[in-house]
């Protein structure tokens, strides 16, 4: 049986779930049927042309797909070089969260599943979860931590418009991390009607993979726009922030074996990736096991989990998707971080230059720009992951 | 012959297993507590290593393992706790807790210190089959460590058959769908407890997962060979003043001596 992908092969982990070292199902026995079938169904159910179409139409006319590809003028003579918009902010809902969550609640009902369950951040992963449970007519519960409750209010508003239930997790740092801790517990308690929508590239074994293929159509659209504006397919540079890692593998996914394209990672540093209040979990992790994968992990020297740090609730996470833990550590990726106060500097910058408002989130892709060192012949890809609506108490501090 | 498969022989009904967190409710409080379970009447003593993120487990547990951390349990210093008590404890003593923190003390030294200061075996729930099979498990078998995998209700025959194989000690039967601390209706508990006692396993059995005092202890007990009791436990010394005197009464309670 193989363990460990010999060849790299960033689109494919090995059987178990492996990228390199990193991924693997590491699940107490009480999930092991619901991840067992996930894992025998998933790719099976995604190939399937009838499940393909479905989710396409779904895509098209209820998300809004394709969206656009915007050459950003200003701020490309300002950068010195071509920096293009990937308009993920466009989708409804308001980020790439939905492009995950319409594929799993497709799957949840092949899977013959009743109620949904997910964790939420910034709450964008928990809107998108509620609304296609709406759509779908299921029953949905939303994790989300105390803090995070207080800080993303009119995203907790727009869940319980939509019908869903939001439940503060009250555990550990309140954030992300507890609960991702709180879903998967509650997964535990009712297997049997439940499925778990994971809002990232993050948890165990088929999740990263699974996440990666829906979030997969933001690269497998740059590249036709891409091809359509300037005759090439390849840019030089993707740039992506990094939570788990969603948007990130979703925009690098098509060009991850294209070893002439640059693919750049953008993580929270917080006050600073040496501060003590950081969450630039490549800089400051060891190897270690997080929510049922092995990969990168903030933690003590004793391998408790730490409390990680940024101004934005959906990069407040001290672990990384096992795929970017293998690019980092394989080197195929480039992973630089953006501090609280440049994420807000950005902000506010890109609003004021190119009339868009984008996500606490995304503003840290931004932030890194000036430091890559462009040429202007250069091409980038910028994943505008989200838009800052849910952000504005957040903006409106700092005007 | 390993302490574990010892106890079984000579006692096949009614095995009580405690869980305790290392370190809960005080840094120093480990070792007493052991005394005092094994003073009266625990047969098996679980000792549980804290971890910030246990997922397997319900609010009481994952309350008491904060507590500990916060009173600066590690695995170093549960260790030195450990290291004489094979002067006391001279029932079974098997470690139970998450990869995470063992990863980082480095798998081998942790197998060996473990053996070391007299542990007999290890739970650990989230380290599936799969990876036992590939990489762990042989760490653990040649240290001597009897090793316990947990099944459900859901786990299929011949997977359950699998991890009965690979177990030593005990086998570790949780009702299915229920982090630690949870009531579960009986019923369907005992449909499944008498199907493990048909398959002819080659383990003994103790039933884990809401089992809280004597009414729930006799009744796992018509089908195994006993339980093990968590959460409340834990409940107990939350509440209770003094631990030699808590650990008495609700372990007479569960007995019913
Ligand atoms: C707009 C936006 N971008 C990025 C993220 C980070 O998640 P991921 O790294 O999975 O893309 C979030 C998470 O909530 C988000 O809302």
């Amino acid at each position: 049986m193989q363990v460990f992908n010999t060849e790299l092969n960033y689109q494919n982990p090995s059987i178990e779930g492996y990228y390199g070292e990193f991924g693997g199902a590491y699940i107490p026995e009480m999930l092991f049927k619901n991840v067992e079938t996930l894992k025998a169904e998933y790719l099976k159910i995604m190939q399937d042309p009838a499940f393909i179409a479905e989710v396409d139409a779904l895509l098209k006319d209820y998300v809004g797909r394709p969206t656009p590809l915007f050459f950003a003028e200003r701020l490309s003579k300002e950068i010195g070089a071509n920096i293009y918009l990937k308009r993920e902010d466009l989708c409804h809902t308001g980020a790439h969260k939905i492009n995950n969550t319409i594929g799993q609640i497709v799957l949840a009902k092949r899977l013959g599943k009743t109620k949904i369950i997910a964790e939420t951040g910034a709450g964008q992963h928990g809107v998108a979860t509620a609304t296609v449970c709406a759509l779908k007519g299921m029953e949905c519960v939303v994790y989300m931590g105390e803090k995070d409750i207080e800080r993303q209010a009119p995203n907790v508003a727009r869940m319980k418009i939509l019908g869903a239930t939001v439940v503060p997790a009250k555990s550990g740092s309140k954030t992300l991390k507890d609960a991702t801790n709180e879903a998967i517990r509650a997964w535990i308690n009712e297997p049997n009607e439940t499925h778990y929508i994971i809002g990232s590239v993050v948890g165990p074994h088929p999740y990263p993979d699974m996440v990666a293929r829906f979030q997969s159509v933001i690269s497998k659209e740059m590249r036709s726009q891409l091809l359509e504006k300037l005759g090439n397919e390849l840019p030089t540079h993707v740039v992506a922030c990094v939570g788990g890692g969603s948007n990130a593998a979703g925009a690098f996914y098509h060009f991850l074996n294209e070893p002439s394209v640059a693919l750049v990672a953008v993580e929270a540093a917080g006050h600073g990736v040496y501060s003590g209040l950081s969450a630039a979990t490549t800089q400051l992790g060891t190897h270690g096991i997080l929510h049922g994968s092995k990969s990168i992990v903030m933690q003590t020297s004793d391998g408790q989990v730490l409390e990680p740090h940024s101004i934005s609730a959906g990069l407040d996470y001290p672990g990384i998707g096992p795929l970017h833990a293998f690019l980092y550590e394989s080197k195929r990726g480039t992973f630089l971080s953006a501090t609280d106060e440049e994420a807000l500097a950005s902000a506010f910058h890109i609003s004021q230059i190119e009339g868009i408002i984008p996500a606490l989130e995304t503003a840290h892709a931004f932030s890194v720009l000036p430091k890559l060192g462009l040429k202007p012949s250069d091409v980038v890809v910028v994943c505008l992951s989200g838009r800052g609506d849910k952000d504005l108490a957040t903006y409106m501090e700092h005007l | 012959m390993s302490r574990l498969e010892n106890l079984f022989k000579e006692q096949s009904k009614r095995v009580l297993n405690v869980y305790c967190t290392a370190g809960y409710p005080h840094l120093n409080s480990t070792l007493q507590i052991m005394e005092s379970l094994q003073a009266n009447g625990a047969n098996i003593i679980e000792l549980g290593m804290p971890y910030s993120d246990p997922l397997a487990d319900g609010e009481v547990i994952q309350t008491s393992s904060l507590h500990a951390l916060s009173n600066g349990m590690t695995l170093q210093v549960l260790f030195e706790q450990l290291s004489e008590m094979r002067k006391t404890i001279h029932i079974p003593v098997v470690l139970m807790g998450y990869m995470n923190p063992i990863l980082q003390f480095g798998f081998e030294a942790f197998c060996t210190r473990a053996k070391e200061v007299g542990v007999d075996g290890l739970i650990l729930p989230d380290l599936p089959l799969f990876e036992f099979e590939n990489s762990y498990g042989k760490t653990i078998k040649d240290n001597g460590l009897d090793f316990i995998f947990l099944v459900t209700p859901e786990t299929p025959e011949q997977r359950l058959r699998k991890l009965d194989s690979l177990s030593s000690g005990f086998l570790y039967a949780v009702s299915s769908s229920a982090t630690t601390g949870k009531d579960k209706d009986f019923s369907q508990v005992a449909v499944y407890l008498e199907r493990l006692q048909k398959m002819n396993l080659k383990n003994p059995i103790l039933v884990g997962f809401g089992i809280k005092d004597k009414q729930s202890f006799d009744a796992v007990n018509e089908f195994t060979q006993g339980a093990i009791i968590g959460s409340a436990y834990i409940n107990a010394l939350a509440k209770g003043e003094d631990v030699g005197e808590t650990t008495k009464q609700f372990l007479n309670g569960v007995l019913g001596n």
